[in-house]
């Protein structure tokens, strides 16, 4: 009993009570150290030479057509009245622009990254709940509710100012205008494609029924089960355009995919050549001093041209290896005299 | 009249009357007044509060602040309860008290003001009783105060006279002043009613006051009146009220906080007034796509400014950790289990190891600067063991055999055979001066045997082994000398009707008569007893401090003992020295005569009792002197010696005499061969013509002179010089003089005296207090407390008197010793020995500090980390408050991301193993004052945090200036934009905890790895489930869509390098810490087995290249 006692009472003598777990003391000794920071500074170099080539190989071609000047092409529509304004800016190629081309557009100084422009949407409308038609989301005011409080789907700021330039590339060969074939599929995530923005059933087997009783947002022309009226599957919330809008930007300077050129004669690229840019201006950025662009871009395994990760990657390796020389010559100078004391 | 009763009517304010009036029994007394029963404190004590201590929160942050709130509670409320059950025990103790004239059962807090409580020998008085009968015949009871003041001898307590009729039919009434925590003070008159007569008016002294807390000795039962109850009694009068004590990493918390909260501030003014600024552009308000709702637009302008700086607060509140809080808590709490289970802690004797009664101050015992201990009981065991006697000049030792004697005297032999060195009859006069000189009596042995025998002495009835002979004296030290004496063959049989019986070696009873005792007094310093033999001879023994024997005796004969005296007392021993003197018929009947008439003096009985003393007691011849060791705790010198070295300076403050305190103090090696004492004392105050103040200052400023002004500067970090080059001070004082100078007759004074006194206790490296009173000790701590630089102060004792000291210190320690529990109760920790408390400064306390100053850090870095790239993102995004981080990542940054590895690090790290911190006491010194929260550091961490943020930020900035990252030229949006920067920062603070372990164990492993990966399974849990209750699926498959871009992965690990390079860097270069410790005990660093002896010895860098520049310069 009295044994019982005094086991209970004696505290356990057990590694973690004493705090006598056994213990990896870490040490980082020169012998470690440097060369960790030789392998590391080298491996490092290696990528960033890799990063900086690949980039170097990718070709990008850019043009503002925002029409601030007035000999640009595009001036003349810049003029707020000018209605279905269309602008041709043509360009030239001098080497072949490899293929997959991807075709951007860019805005700049246009914040998709305001707190309240981000909230405003409805997830439910665009999920296809036809429920929350009616009763569009309270963050989507002022784009809620029509001047006659209709309810608008899809609400709120974002799908409003769904970006509406359009664009048709031609080729000119001898003087004739070749459309280049522009790919719309494939630009937005799959899974906001196929998972995440859904479609609201057929009524009575029309889509358009479903829409019954809303109206479409007011920058919008046509209401959002007429943005593809060829292709079903690019209709509605499932438009890829209007599916890589909706992706906001992270930052005031952004560009988002367009189109791609795979098909037919420009798969391998777009050739050497002169070519035209067919703009039906629509979207106003002047008013706060935005600027819109389109830029061809091809892209490698590390995605879009940057050069910044190879200069990175090049200046760490670098700097490791530096490190690595400095501490080998202290460590060398200091552990002869060492040895001599031993 | 009127007044009192009135207030008594209203109750609380019943304090305001300065007397009571109790009735004994709660019978109603034919007075003038009405009975009515009157409100008193019941006799319950309170210590717990039912306050929920939450941290505050400048702002309220939902979750983490509900989970904060939450916690603290929990944990405040767990320690509130055990408080809690520590109360009840004593307030449900059960006590007999007499109601209607039948003994009833009650428990203790149930007790009454007026109440006849009954009390059994060994118990201890449940509140504060008038004494109104005893068991014993002469109407006295024995009291030990041992755990109120501290003095374990046994002190008289007397009977109401006229009381001890029958109790049950007292119709009596007592005055007495209202509760004042004096322990030795009280007065109170006491009316006894008696048909048709005037009341009968005695008088009440604290004689007759038996206080809560002390133990009833040596007298069966008593009964008393209960005239204080629960928190009006002295004792818990003698409680400072427990309040909160913060620690002052708490402290630093608090200021770093604020330095967070203006960052918190500044950032939200400058995003504000940058985005009024940025949108007063023409266009940038109001873009046609982002229009606001009519609402907006007519809100006030000024009214907009203000809710978008809430706004900023709100985004950027998680720059203040306040889940630190949670954290800290946690780690507090968990931590203190490990001192309760701390094996080295547990102390067989009692069968208990170290109690925690607050995790608060775990860090605190990593500061402690100040140590003020306890001396009864706590350095020493409170238990005298006679050593050694000189008798006229030749040396007797009846312990073991020691080799180190003095060159005359060789005496080992066993305890009966005394070499015949100095002459049987030397000898025996020796011995029987030791039987007889002392007031000691004879504990009743078998008192439960013979049940009926109140008193008298059955010794000789039955004679009884000696062993188990019981004595009972006034001092400790008094029995020690009659117990060696007994080992030498005289036995002191007892005192009986002023016959005192001794057994001699040969076992024959030798009978003398007491005159005379002439009582030891602390001027005198020194006690005698007159006896007559059978044979008619009158004798005078006489012993006392050496200082008061010698110049009473034949010079000639001083100087053989002398020797012996202070090489004892130089070992810390108290030696008392014996004298005799045989008294003429003519010479006793003069001291006689002159006895009496002093002792019915009316005037000036004091001095003239003095006087007669004195002129007793000269022309003596002395016989021998005494040692007497007082043992010390175990290890006790050690313990003081760590902590010396370790850079505290010990305080010894004792209620007891200054001789005893002073050898214990030698015997601790506070005071040591070398060290010139300074000494505060009435005695040194009234040698010389000057008024005692007068006296006063000129000592201090002697004193100061010589200790502080004198003294060469005190290297930093050198306390204790172990050269000779350095001289020692250790200051003396004393209770009185120390009211003296806390509270100078002039109050201008005050200041002065105590800058003085504190400049001089500064400078020495031990103080001893002595003769001080419960609150004096607190007066002292707190003194010491609030002096420059606020120190931080450990108190340690043992008994009730040491409570008001360790609720005054910033942490108090308890000993679990004999002397009741209060101590330990109010305690901070109580430890079962003095000995633990080294482990517990020097291992837990270094290990807890380091521990929860990283925590600290830690915390305030990864927040900072964490939020100044959002800070940094409201630049490109028009000012407009916008997240960077999903609310998802927000919440569960600190709660489950990075909160698990800090803990298991605050819990588990040693930087230092506990050995080598217990072997080298110097290393406590490198945490002094609070070094890892000091501002440097701090900043260094700020730093850090800003520069791995800048980082962060910018690196993924710069990434985004093409948003299109994979292969398939699909963009990434604002989401994959922050799940970056939030990726990189979880590994970075992560892995850089991971840098600073130094200690890994498993527990570390599977935490630090297993929130990383815990991070990614969530991010992919997160983003791969359309959540039904979420209004926005932000983050769908944005975690996934980033690891399917190879630049995402590249930019993730080229910053978490980036970021971690500066610290791999300092910790490669950085000058270990504590040099000497691995390289003093290589064998100890491979603990974990992993590292071989080889690469500990010059385990880094910069440690051979440190080592060897020392060298070569």
């Amino acid at each position: 009993m009295k044994n019982e006692g005094e086991a209970a009472k004696r505290p356990d003598n057990t590694a973690f009570t004493q705090q006598r777990l056994p213990a990896w003391q870490p040490i980082l000794s020169a012998g470690i150290v440097i060369p960790g920071f030789l392998l590391i500074g080298l491996a490092f170099i290696g990528i960033g030479i890799g990063l900086f080539l690949t980039s170097q190989t990718i070709q990008v071609w850019e043009m503002d057509y925002t029409g601030v000047e007035k000999d640009s092409p595009c001036f003349r529509c810049t003029i707020l009245s000018n209605q279905n304004c269309t602008c041709e800016v043509t360009f030239s190629l001098s080497t072949l622009f490899t293929g997959p081309v991807f075709f951007y557009y860019g805005l700049s100084n246009y914040y998709q990254n305001f707190r309240k422009y981000g909230v405003s949407k409805d997830y439910y409308q665009l999920a296809g709940d036809t429920g929350y038609f009616k009763s569009p989301e309270a963050d989507c005011a002022p784009y809620a509710y029509d001047s006659k409080k209709n309810p608008i789907v899809p609400c709120g700021a974002i799908a409003n100012s769904i970006f509406n330039d359009t664009f048709e590339l031609y080729q000119i060969i001898n003087g004739t205008k070749k459309q280049v074939p522009l790919d719309g599929k494939g630009i937005s995530w799959w899974t906001d494609y196929n998972i995440k923005y859904r479609n609201p059933s057929p009524v009575n087997g029309s889509f358009a029924k479903s829409f019954d009783g809303t109206v479409k947002p007011i920058n919008w022309p046509k209401p959002a089960y007429e943005l593809d009226l060829i292709d079903p599957n690019n209709n509605g919330f499932l438009n890829q355009d209007f599916l890589v809008w909706m992706r906001r930007a992270a930052l005031p300077q952004f560009r988002k995919l367009y189109r791609r050129i795979t098909d037919g004669d420009y798969a391998a690229g777009l050739p050497a050549g002169n070519y035209s840019l067919k703009v039906h201006y629509n979207y106003p950025v002047l008013s706060f001093d935005g600027r819109k662009k389109v830029v061809f871009s091809n892209v490698s395994w590390m995605g879009g041209k940057n050069d910044f990760l190879g200069i990175a990657y090049l200046v760490v390796g670098s700097l490791c290896v530096v490190m690595s020389v400095v501490m080998l010559v202290v460590y060398a100078k200091f552990k002869f005299s060492d040895d001599d004391d031993a | 009249m009127l007044r009192r009763r009135l207030n008594r009517l209203c109750g609380g304010d019943e304090k305001r009357v300065d007397s009571r009036t109790i009735y004994v029994g709660h019978r109603p007394c034919p007075d003038t007044e009405a009975f009515i029963p009157s409100k008193f404190c019941d006799n319950r004590i309170v210590s717990s509060k039912v306050i929920v201590d939450t941290p505050t929160s400048p702002v309220t942050s939902g979750l983490p602040l509900f989970f904060v709130i939450t916690v603290t509670a929990i944990k405040q409320g767990y320690e509130d309860w055990l408080r809690h059950k520590a109360d009840n025990e004593v307030n449900k103790y059960p006590v007999t008290v007499l109601e209607d004239g039948r003994s009833v059962k009650k428990e203790s807090e149930k007790i009454k003001v007026g109440d006849v409580v009954e009390v059994v020998e060994d118990e201890t008085f449940p509140c504060d009783l008038i004494l109104l009968q005893s068991s014993r015949e002469d109407g006295t009871c024995f009291v030990t105060t041992a755990s109120l003041d501290g003095e374990s001898n046994h002190k008289t307590h007397y009977t109401v006279p006229d009381t001890e009729k029958d109790l049950q039919a007292l119709p009596a009434t007592i005055e007495c002043e209202q509760p004042q925590p004096d322990l030795y003070k009280f007065v109170g008159r006491m009316h006894i009613y008696k048909p048709e007569q005037e009341p009968a008016v005695r008088s009440l002294g604290p004689e007759n006051l038996l206080l809560k807390g002390a133990t009833l000795k040596n007298t069966k039962k008593i009964y008393g009146v209960a005239v204080y109850t629960g928190m009006e009694t002295k004792m818990a009068l003698n409680y400072q009220g427990k309040s909160q004590k913060r620690s002052a990493v708490e402290k630093s918390i608090n200021a770093f906080l604020l330095v967070y909260l203006c960052i918190l501030i500044s950032k939200a003014v400058v995003c504000t007034t940058l985005k009024y600024v940025w949108q007063s552009k023409e266009g940038q308000d109001e873009p046609w796509y982002n229009q606001k709702t009519q609402k907006e637009k007519d809100t006030n302008m000024y009214l907009k400014m203000f809710t978008d700086f809430l706004s900023f607060m709100v985004l950027f509140n998680f720059i203040i950790p306040v889940s630190m809080y949670v954290t800290v808590e946690m780690q507090k709490f968990l931590g203190s289990f490990f001192i309760t289970w701390d094996k080295d802690f547990f102390d067989p004797e009692i069968q208990e190891g170290a109690l925690v009664n607050t995790s608060d101050l775990n860090e605190e015992l990593g500061q402690v600067e100040y140590v003020f201990t306890d001396k009864t009981g706590t350095l020493t065991q409170n238990n005298m063991e006679f050593i050694e006697c000189c008798i006229d000049g030749f040396q007797y030792k009846h312990r073991d055999t020691r080799s180190e004697l003095d060159g005359f005297t060789v005496t080992d032999g066993p305890v009966n055979k005394l070499q015949q060195k100095a002459g049987q009859e030397k000898e025996e006069l020796f011995l029987r001066a030791l039987c007889l000189c002392h007031t000691v009596q004879v504990k009743e042995a078998g008192s439960e045997v013979l049940a009926d025998q109140v008193d008298g002495i059955d010794g000789l009835l039955l004679p009884q082994p000696e062993e188990e002979r019981g004595f009972i004296a006034s001092s400790p030290d008094e029995i020690a000398l009659v117990r060696g004496a007994m080992e030498y063959g005289f036995t002191f049989l007892g005192l009986e009707s002023k016959s005192m019986k001794i057994k001699n070696r040969e076992n024959n009873i030798e009978e003398y008569k007491l005159l005379h005792v002439l009582n030891f007094d602390p001027v005198r310093r020194r006690m005698s007893v007159i006896v007559q033999t059978k044979s008619g001879e009158t004798l005078l023994f006489c012993k006392g401090a050496d200082s008061s024997i010698f110049p009473r005796v034949r010079p000639e004969e001083v100087d053989r003992i002398r020797m012996h005296v202070e090489r004892n007392a130089t070992e810390g021993y108290r030696t008392l020295c014996v004298a005799y003197k045989q008294l003429s018929a003519e010479e006793y009947a003069v001291a006689d005569t002159g006895l009496r008439e002093a002792r019915l003096a009316l005037q000036d009985r004091e001095q003239k009792l003095m006087a007669m003393y004195n002129q007793v007691e000269t022309g003596m011849s002395l016989i021998g002197a005494t040692a007497v060791e007082d043992r010390l705790q175990e290890e006790a010198a050690e313990t003081m010696e760590a902590l010396q070295g370790a850079g505290m300076k010990v305080w010894v403050l004792t209620g007891d005499k200054m001789e005893t305190a002073k050898s214990t103090c030698y015997a601790c090696r506070l005071f040591q061969r070398g060290t010139e004492l300074l000494e505060l004392t009435v005695r040194t105050l009234e040698d010389g013509r000057l008024k005692r103040e007068e006296k006063l200052l000129e000592l201090l400023r002697d004193y100061h002179r010589r200790a502080v002004q004198d003294a060469p500067p005190v290297k930093a970090g050198v306390t204790r010089s172990w050269s000779t080059a350095n001289q020692d001070y250790g200051f003396i004082i004393d209770g009185a003089t120390l009211s003296l100078v806390m509270n100078p007759p002039r109050e201008a004074d005050a200041s002065q005296y105590r800058s003085l006194f504190l400049q001089i206790c500064q400078n020495c490296t031990a103080v001893l207090c002595c003769r001080m009173a419960p609150l004096q000790k607190a007066q002292i701590v707190k003194m010491v407390k609030n002096s420059k630089g606020s120190p931080i102060t450990l108190s340690i004792g043992d008994g009730a008197n040491d409570v008001s000291m360790i609720l005054e210190a910033h942490v108090g320690i308890g000993i679990k010793g004999k002397e009741g529990r209060q101590a330990v109760r109010n305690s901070d920790y109580a430890i079962p020995k003095l000995k633990h408390l080294k482990k517990l400064l020097l291992a837990h306390g270094h290990l807890y500090y380091v521990r929860i100053a990283h925590l600290v850090q830690y915390f305030f870095y990864k927040n900072l980390c964490f939020i100044l790239p959002q800070f940094l993102y409201q630049f490109f995004c028009g000012y407009s408050q916008q997240p960077l981080y999903d609310a998802a990542y927000l919440t569960m940054y600190n709660i489950c991301f990075t909160s698990m590895p800090i803990l298991a690090y605050s819990l588990l790290e040693q930087h230092i193993s506990m050995e080598i911190l217990l072997d080298n006491a110097a290393l406590y010194r490198e945490i002094a004052n609070n070094a890892m929260l000091r501002w440097r550091p701090f900043l260094y961490w700020t730093v850090l945090g800003i520069f791995q943020g800048l980082l962060f930020f910018f690196g993924v900035r710069f990434l985004f200036s093409n948003p299109a990252l994979q292969d398939n030229g699909q963009v990434f949006g604002n989401w994959s934009y922050g799940t970056i920067v939030f990726t990189v920062l979880v590994f970075t603070v992560t892995l850089k905890l991971a840098l600073d372990t130094r200690h890994w164990t498993w527990i570390n492993h599977f935490v630090i790895w297993g929130s990383l990966a815990f991070y990614v399974f969530f991010s992919f849990f997160w983003g791969g489930i359309i959540w039904p209750f979420l209004k926005q699926q932000r983050l769908y498959f944005v975690f996934a869509n980033m690891l399917s871009s190879v630049s995402a992965w590249l930019v993730i690990i080229i910053l978490i390098l980036l970021s971690l390079l500066p610290e791999i860097l300092l910790v490669v270069l950085r000058k270990p810490r504590g040099p000497h410790s691995r390289q003093k005990k290589p064998s100890q660093s491979n603990v974990g087995g992993s590292q071989s002896s080889q690469s500990s010895a010059r385990p880094l860098l910069m440690r051979t290249f440190s080592d060897e520049s020392n060298s070569v310069i």
